[in-house]
């Protein structure tokens, strides 16, 4: 259902911004040595008890009770544990989520990349309110991306101000 | 990242600041839930901002909310005018989006094609 990983990432942290998370933290790593891809996504949202956390995994809990989080969990599950990677989630209630996806770069059925630049910049302007700290550490890129920083910097200007907007995407293209 | 750059940015945005937060006219809302983001929500919205950003309509907010329940029109966008109905956009695509903001929230004639 998804087409590739960039839409996981946008799905996964769309989930921690109605949990009300302020600050979100998105690691996308790939091993040279193992061909090994991670994603790592921890938020500080009101977080789940173990009995929520387990049942969000499952596909077929959800139609049932009208819960807030969709079927995006088990479907990132699903591509990592599909196509050779490991799946994780982490809750404490009242403190937050992380969730830990890794892919096996080499198996057949793994969804490509993605443009993970065009997710990380409708994450950030359409969400003025949350500091992303981004990380992208694959095939020899380095880029981090922290917007705490950059909102101390701008000073009450939003990140969603038009000319913040057009840097933004600057800044994107030519980094990422 | 250029702090000079990042600083003229500041220096110029910050004369209409208050003027945003006063009172945005225009609020484009796209529906980012998984059936949503899995049609391509995401480059709905992308353009919108660009587009948005672009003109440098400062008086419009582009923002987002979770699944609006009619998985099979997404993507989907609403548009919050003052003193006007809401519009409802389906099947959206960033071609659309791209007219919507030209005829509708620039020239005031919501795309009554693209309505659902």
């Amino acid at each position: 259902m998804m087409e590739d990983i960039a839409s996981h990432i946008m799905d996964i942290v769309m989930n921690s911004v109605t949990a009300g998370a302020e600050h979100i933290r998105i690691a996308v790593e790939k091993d040279p040595q193992t061909a090994m891809l991670s994603l790592t996504i921890t938020d500080d949202g009101v977080g789940m008890d173990p009995d929520t956390a387990q049942k969000v995994q499952d596909p077929f809990f959800s139609t049932k009770t009208g819960r807030k989080v969709g079927l995006g969990i088990p479907l990132l599950k699903g591509t990592a544990e599909t196509t050779g990677g490991t799946f994780e989630l982490c809750s404490t209630k009242g403190e937050g989520t992380t969730i830990r996806a890794t892919f096996d770069c080499r198996h057949p059925d793994l969804p490509p990349l993605g443009n993970i630049r065009d997710t990380f910049f409708v994450l950030i302007v359409s969400h003025p309110d949350v500091d992303f700290d981004l990380h992208y550490v694959v095939d020899g890129k380095d880029f981090r991306l922290d917007t705490g920083e950059l909102k101390r910097e701008l000073d009450g200007v939003p990140v969603n101000h038009p000319e913040v907007v057009g840097f933004l995407s600057k800044y994107l293209d030519e980094h990422l | 990242m250029n702090l000079e750059e990042l600083k003229r940015i500041r220096e110029k945005a910050q004369k209409d600041v208050e003027l945003r937060q006063k009172q945005s006219r225009v609020r484009i809302v796209v529906g980012m839930g998984t059936s949503g983001i899995a049609a391509g929500a995401r480059d709905v919205l992308k353009t919108l901002v660009e587009e948005v950003g672009k003109r440098n309509l400062a008086d419009v907010v582009v923002t987002q909310t979770g699944e609006k329940g009619l998985a099979s029109q997404e993507p989907m966008v609403e548009v919050f005018e003052e003193d006007k109905p809401a519009v409802v956009y389906g099947n959206m695509s960033p071609e659309k989006a791209k007219r919507v903001v030209v005829e509708h929230v620039v020239n005031g004639h919501p795309v009554s094609e693209f309505a659902i």
